[in-house]
Parts: structure tokens; sequence; C-alpha cells
């Protein structure tokens, strides 16, 4: 079969990362991504299904290691070579039960799809995304589908998934909108995050609450809470025009520019200033970058014991935490999704959640440009530069052409 | 010889091309042929000698005052609050107006025996003035004899000690003013009157005002109902700085008011082209012109801005005028008028302007968007008396590079205006309704106009509010060679080009506009018939 297939090579790797470091969204023609024919992989076990992806999508977290950024951390964590792309809607496509069923995978591989018993402590409690046991198991490591040697990913026609990582879309629901429900369910696990973990107050309805960046991630961080978590006040820093518009549509209250965030908090908060830094500020900021430059710019608009809630990947930065010691603010990692306690409902999977966000917001609307899988180099540069060219979720479509949508459908 | 009066002329092919500021840089356009241009008059001839003309202006009052040196006591407390960094444009050479003027006063109060004095700059809302800055404006001499001793105060309207509140119009507007001014036994305003909105009343009711006081005018229902705000007679701002001038003075508090006129002679030698006609230009203008040009063109924004911000205006006094509050200002009004007044018969479809790199409120700063749209269509939009030099649902057209820039220092408000209110609406009704008061009460900008160089919080909100008679009367608004972003932050639209701007603004009012440009400055008020 055809794949997108991510091999171990420092020198392409080193390629990657310069030519991503000259020219935004080169990396791909010369770094450790490749088109080739691969193997279909094999089934590990009798719990697991075939599955033909349809729409997969491109993600942060994918251009960083296309790019050759992503930390050394991930190296016992990942095997090699994979088939990036956790972002998936396909098909089930073994002849079993539900045969050519549209499912969305959960691509955490924890220890239910590992073979591991008895489970870690995480997934006994159904925080799956914290696994202890990623690179343990019957499977090579690997923490989520499309960064395991095993399983395959969503950037070919063909991966294998354990029913415990399928989801059965509704027949109401587009390819589009289902491609968008593992990026919603990070945003959901995101935006929850913010609570105070204690859910029996207040939640955030008296709360300031600023999400930096508004890609894919800071979009559904939004929706998700207004929908499930809405603050009393909620504040988006937008670089692009459509991201702005998008955010607002989703439920910001006010959209500014990234360099602009900080002054709205202030003047929000009417909190002063002690350099760069506010004496008040918001109660909870969600970084949806996770550079350098936003952590800093999170820290110092986040209230003394205030809590920053890292969402998007970081890698390694260089930072002064100054503040953050000296201010008493909480830093927390927002990963993937598990089990999540929204304020008046029973606990449920983030990936329930999902289902019902993206149907209720429109979410599928963030899909922009299909490319197909021998079009990778432009669809690498494109999911590199969305913000600046209009887009938010740029997938690879794996569909027949008889499928795909034309420009005017789309 | 008398200056000649400024005129009306009708663009023909013969007609060269018409001298347009923009920013800290000009254009040259060719308008239309069936145009007409608006020139000003040519400077008055300045007082010979301005410290007698001071003297004499003081010691023979207006109205019902009595000469200054009779209102000198020992043992009296005499305040002398002066106009601030907003006057004149460009500031004059020294020495200033007011240095002049205040040394006059503080050498009848010396001979009086007055010890208690304390000089007040009536800020209002604007920022505070630097160091530098009231150097220049008052000599060496007075800075180094008050300063040092706290006794040199910049008004500040947030400062609940020393205000006090005086009571209320019969309209029901707060008048809250500063207590020193209040409570001294004399208060001696020294003003300068560059434009006919200046002075009288306004001068202490708005400029030694609070917050409090000053949101009864400086609003937008006022603003739309001064038609215009430089007209007295049509103007409502004019209406409640008079009630509330007439409450202070019937609180007991004793102004003796010194208002000047300045020549309309703004520009130094190196630029005297740029208050000549075109057609008159001689082989020296044109070769300063061409230098002047190419110069700019090679230099860097900010040296440029440097350069402009250096320029200071060789203006003569062209009058004094002392006493009574009312009586001072109507002669004072009629002088500025006959020196600025033109007759223009008829409104044009279209009016153009050049925009310079200079107005009240960017001195010795860059000219924020914001201030843009202020100069434009509250400033020269409103030098007009009977009807606007522009009729309703026409365009107005103004050259100015709009940069998106900001003094954080003398601005910080305005930012946060322009990224969060502007980005929202530019409705002046629904700004004011939405978002004046969290901006007007915001800690940080009450800091920082308190302790810093900055204007206070409300402040672009009043600039907004100065260009919203415009806004409601005009059909579109167009700057050409503008950031267009900046531009679009506005509301208005953007045009690389004259030519580009006239065929948009076709769109608007039809395929044959008439057109007149207002060649502004030096100053020009239009009677528009």
């Amino acid at each position: 079969m055809k794949a997108l297939l991510f091999e171990r090579s420092l020198p392409r790797y080193a390629a990657a990362r310069v030519a991503s470091s000259v020219a935004p969204g080169s990396a791909a023609r010369l770094g450790p991504l490749h088109l080739t024919e691969v193997e279909e992989p094999a089934l590990p076990g009798p719990d697991w299904r075939r599955v033909s992806p349809i729409l997969a999508g491109i993600c942060g977290s994918d251009l960083a290691t296309v790019e050759g950024h992503s930390s050394r951390y991930f190296e016992p964590i990942v095997s090699f070579p994979f088939v990036p792309g956790h972002e998936v809607v396909g098909e089930l496509a073994d002849g079993g039960p539900d045969d050519g069923a549209r499912v969305v995978i959960e691509p955490v591989l924890g220890c239910t799809a590992r073979g591991i018993a008895p489970l870690c402590d995480a997934c006994a409690g159904g925080h799956t995304g914290n696994c202890e046991r990623v690179a343990y198991g019957h499977l090579k490591p690997g923490l989520q589908t499309g960064y395991c040697s095993d399983t395959g990913g969503g950037w070919s026609s063909s991966l294998v998934a354990h029913r415990s990582q399928i989801h059965l879309v509704p027949d109401s629901m587009s390819d589009e909108e289902a491609v968008m429900v593992e990026p919603t369910a990070c945003g959901i696990h995101a935006a929850l995050a913010a609570a105070d973990p204690d859910l029996s107050g207040p939640g955030l309805s008296a709360a300031t609450v600023a999400v930096i960046g508004a890609g894919t991630l800071g979009l559904t961080v939004i929706a998700a809470l207004r929908r499930f978590l809405p603050p009393a006040l909620l504040l988006a820093g937008a670089k692009h025009p459509e991201q702005c518009r998008l955010a607002a549509s989703l439920g910001a209250d006010q959209v500014l520019d990234p360099d602009g965030l900080v002054r709205g908090v202030r003047r929000h908060t009417r909190s002063l200033a002690n350099g760069a830094v506010l004496t008040g500020g918001a109660d909870v900021v969600i970084d949806c970058v996770g550079n350098a430059e936003s952590i800093d710019s999170a820290l110092s608009m986040v209230r003394p014991k205030g809590r920053v809630v890292l969402a998007g990947m970081p890698g390694t930065v260089k930072l002064d935490l100054t503040s953050l010691w000296n201010r008493e603010v909480s830093l927390s990692g927002a990963y993937a999704y598990g089990l999540e306690s929204v304020p008046g409902r029973a606990p449920a999977r983030t990936f329930d959640l999902a289902f019902e966000l993206v149907a209720e917001a429109g979410l599928g609307q963030l899909v922009g440009a299909r490319y197909p899988l021998d079009r990778f180099p432009e669809a690498i540069a494109h999911a590199s530069a969305a913000g600046r060219l209009g887009a938010v979720k740029v997938v690879f479509d794996l569909r027949p052409a008889s499928r795909r949508p034309t420009w005017r459908s789309a | 010889m008398s200056p000649r009066p400024g005129f009306v002329l009708d663009v023909d092919r013969s007609t060269p091309p018409t001298l347009m500021w923009h920013g800290e840089g000009f254009r040259l356009e060719r308008l239309p042929a069936g145009s007409r241009i608006v020139y000003p008059a040519e400077p008055f001839e300045p007082i010979e000698d301005p410290d007698f003309a001071i003297r004499q202006a003081v010691e023979n009052p207006m109205g019902d005052s009595a000469p200054l040196s009779a209102l000198l006591r020992a043992g009296m407390k005499l305040t002398i609050a002066f106009d601030d960094v907003s006057l004149p444009l460009p500031p004059m050479r020294a020495p200033d107006i007011r240095q002049r003027v205040i040394e006059a006063v503080l050498d009848q109060a010396a001979t009086a025996g007055v010890d208690d004095v304390v000089l007040i700059a009536a800020l209002a809302l604007h920022r505070r003035m630097t160091e530098s800055e009231l150097r220049h404006a008052l000599g060496d001499r007075i800075y180094d004899a008050f300063a040092p001793h706290g006794l040199l105060q910049q008004h500040d309207a947030e400062d609940p000690a020393n205000l006090i509140h005086l009571g209320l119009t019969d309209q029901g507007e707060d008048v809250e003013i500063n207590k020193r001014a209040a409570t001294s036994d004399l208060l001696v305003y020294v003003n300068i009157n560059l434009v006919a909105m200046d002075g009288g009343h306004k001068s202490v009711a708005t400029g030694l005002a609070s917050y409090k006081s000053l949101r009864h005018h400086h609003n937008v229902h006022t603003m739309q109902h001064s038609r215009s705000f430089m007209d007295q007679r049509h103007s409502e701002l004019h209406s409640s700085n008079w009630r509330m001038g007439r409450l202070i003075a019937a609180s007991g508090v004793k102004v003796f008011q010194i208002e000047t006129t300045v020549n309309n002679d703004p520009f130094p030698e190196q630029f005297s082209f740029l208050a000549k006609r075109e057609w008159e230009w001689s082989l020296r203008d044109r070769a300063a012109f061409l230098a002047v040009s190419a110069s700019l063109n090679r230099t860097p924004e900010r040296i440029k801005r440097n350069i402009f911000n250096s320029m200071r205006s060789p203006m003569g006094l062209t009058s004094v005028q002392a006493g009574e509050v009312e009586a001072v200002h109507a002669a004072t009004t009629e002088q500025v008028l006959r020196e600025q007044l033109i007759p223009v018969e008829g409104q044009a479809d279209v009016l153009t302007m050049g925009l310079p790199y200079i107005c009240p409120y960017n001195v010795n700063s860059v000219m924020n968007p914001i201030l843009v749209m202020c100069l434009g269509l509250g400033y020269f939009f409103n030098m007009y008396r009977n009807k606007p030099l522009v009729r309703e649902g026409g365009v107005v057209i103004m050259s100015h590079p709009t940069p998106w820039a900001f003094d954080p220092v003398f601005h910080p408000s305005y930012i946060d205006f322009f990224d969060q209110v502007l980005s929202d609406t530019t409705d002046p009704k629904e700004i004011e309704t939405r978002y004046e008061e969290s901006f007007a009460t915001d800690p940080w900008y009450i800091h920082l106009y308190r302790t810093g160089h900055a204007y206070h919080g409300v402040h672009p909100f009043y600039m907004w509010y100065w260009g919203a008679h415009a806004l409601a009367h005009l059909g579109r608004v167009i700057i050409v060679g503008g950031d267009s972003a900046a531009v679009h932050r506005l509301g208005f639209k953007s045009a690389s080009t004259l030519s580009d701007a006239l065929e948009m603004a076709r769109d608007v009012v039809g395929p044959h506009p008439s057109i007149t440009h207002l060649h502004n400055p030096p100053m020009i008020m239009a009677e528009v018939t």
C-alpha cells in the first residue's frame, strides 16, 4: 500500500530542521518523511480491526516531527519507522462486524490496546492520555497511533486499531466533521483543564480566561470553553483575519492581535503593570501555541495564583520563571484525552464530548485544504502556513476521486 | 501694506499642481479642472513690541475688570494658569508668548508684594508636559524660580485632594475644577488662541477641570450638535463651557483672562513655500521644495519625525487682550476670524485636504491613526461657519501616511482603543456607551496620566467624538497613501493616489463631483454660504 513513512535518519532530520528554519514548510521535501510502498500493518491480535483512512489531518505535533523540531523526549515512546497520522476518520475494512462503517480513531495506545493487565492507574481511572505503559506491552513503543511502527497511521491507505480505540461515526456527521473529532477532543481536554480540579466550585463562571493562539487547538479550546465551561470573559489572541473571525464566532468575547492580548487582559482585569508583567491578570491562560514567546506571554498575563495551561506542544524552550515563582502561578500541561468532569454532568469520555461539540459548533468548517498523499510536500507546506493562508485544518484526502467533493460542493 | 486675504481659486488647465501635506512630507497633486482651492490669507504683520502691548493690555482691561495692578496686593494668593503643550502649532520660537505674558504678570505681582504665586499648566486630560517643554513655554528664568519649589504645577484631573466641586449649571453639568486655582484670590489665565474654538470660558472650565466635569461637553451629543465647534454661535461645546464659566464666576472665582492671537505664519524660512500659492513660487521656492522633498524621501521615518518635531514657528503676536473673560474673548475671536475667515460659495461633493505631521495632541511624537482621524474630521472638517465645505453625504479625501504606530509613553490608552474598541465598532455613540467609562476609570491609565506623560485613558474617545459630526455628515472617508490596515481599522477607505480616491468618491457622489480643496495649514476658517 501507499504510505507516508517517517524513518529515523539523522542527516534527513537535520536537513528538515535547517530547511524549515530557512523556509517554513519546506521540510517535507528534504526530511525523513517520504511516500513509499509498504506492507499493510498486521493485526496484532483478535481485538484489532483494519481501518482504511478517509481523511487524516495534519496536526501541529506532526509538523514539529516532520520539520525536525520535536523534542528528544519522544524518542523512547515512538518506534521507527512509523506512518504518521493520528487525526483519522476511516472505514472498517476487514470483513468483520460493521464492515464499511465509518469510524474515528482514538489514537492513544494505552494499556488495553497494548494487552497489559492489570491496567496502570491512569488507564484504570479512564485517563488513557496519561498511560504509564506507552512503551510497553505487545506493541512497539508509541504513545499514539501515528507514532508506532506496529499500527500504521492515517497518512496511508490502511492502519490497524484496537476496538477500544474505535468510535462509530453517526450517519448525520460528515467526513469533515468526523476528522475534527480527535483535535476537538484535545481542545476539550485543555479547556476543562482550566477548571478548578474540584468542580464543586463555581467552575469558571466568574473567571477571565485568555486563550493564546487560534489555530485548530485554540479554536477548539474556545468552542469547548463556551459550551462546557463558560467563563465570565473569554479573550483570545489570534494573528490572522480568518482566525479572528472563527474565534469570535466560536465564542470568544474579544479577539485581539497576539501582541495586544496582554493589553486586553490588563484592561479587562483593571490591572496595573510591573514592567511587562501585569500586577493582576487573567485567572487562567491557555497557551495553544507552546513556544517560549507564548509561554512567557502567558506568564505575564496570568494573575498571581492563577493557572497557565500548556496545551500547545512546547519542545525545548528557554524561559524566565521568576514571575511564576514570585506570583505562585500554576503551570500545567494538557495532553490528549480521557475521562472528563464537566460541571453539572456525569463524567464523560472526552471523545463523546467531542462528537457532541463538533456537531453543535459546526467544527467541520475548520477543515480547509485537502491533499492526496502524493502531494504531501505541498500539504505540509500548506499546513505550516495555514493561518496566513486562511486555513485551519489541512487534511490528506484518501477517498477515491469519485467520492471527493468538487470545488462546488466543497 | 495689508496682507492679501485668503481666496478661492478655480482650477483650470494652467493651474500648477497643488501642494498637499502628507504627514512628514508633501505631495504635489493635480486637481481636476473645475475644482476649487481655498487658500489661506497671508499672515498679518506681528506687533513690533509685544512686551509693551502686553503691559498695555493688562493695564487697560476689557469688560468690567480692574487693571491687573489694581487686583494685586501683598498677602494675596495668586495662581497663573497657562495653555499647555497643545498650543501653539508648531511650537513657536523662543521666547514663547506665554513666557512674555507670565513674566509681565510676575513683574507686576512682585511690585505689588505678592509672594504666594503658583503656576499651573492647564492640562485638562492631556499629558503632563516634559521639563524641556515647560522650559520652552515659560523660559528658564520662570522655570528655575518656580519648579524647584513645587510652585510650577501641572493640573491633575485625578487628584481629589486638589479638586473642588463648585456646583451644577442650570443644565445639571458638574463644575469641578482645580482647587488651588478656584480658591486663589486671583486666577490669571494666559492663553494662546490659534483657532476660533480656543480660549474664553473654555480656558478654565476645560483646562482646569476634572473628568466628572469634562464629560458633560466632551461627548458625542455635544459634538454632533456643534456645527461647527469652531463657530461659537452654533457650538454646544461653546455653550456648555460658557454655562460652566459663568457658574465659576458666580462662585466667586476671580479670573483675569489674558488672550493672545498669533499670525498665520507657522513655518520657518526653509519651508516658506508651504505658505505660498504654487503659481507664485519663485525659483528659490521650487529649489527649496525639490531639495526638501528629495531629502525627506531618503530619510528614515523616525529621523523625519525628529526633523519636523524640532521645527519652531516664527509666528508673531497680532493681538493681546486682558480683563473679563467674555469681553476679552469677543475681541480675540474677532481678531482670529479677521486673520482666518474666507468666504466660500456653496458646498462641494468632495472635500480634499492634506494632513500635516502635527496636531494638538502629538507634539513631539508620532501622529497615530486616531489623531489622523481627529485632525481631518475633527479639526479641519469643522473649520467652517454656517455649513460644512462638503455637502451631506459627500466625501472627504485626506492625504496622510496614517502609520499603524503609537507612542507608548504619550498614548497608551490610544493603543488599546485602536486594538480593542475600533476593532469592534467605529460608531461614536456605541463606543461612548459601551467603552468610555471603563477606559476613563482604568487605574493603569490614571496612574500613567498622573505620574508619567500619558494622555488620560478617556482621551482617545474624545478624539473620536471630535469627528462625530463629520462621521454622521459624510457618505465616505478616503485616506490617500495611508497604511491600508490602519485606514480600514478606522472604518475608512484606502487609496494609493488622489485620482484613485476621486474615482472611489464618484461611486458615492456621482460621476461629475464638485471638488473643494482646503489648502490648510496655514489656518483657514471658511464662511460657507
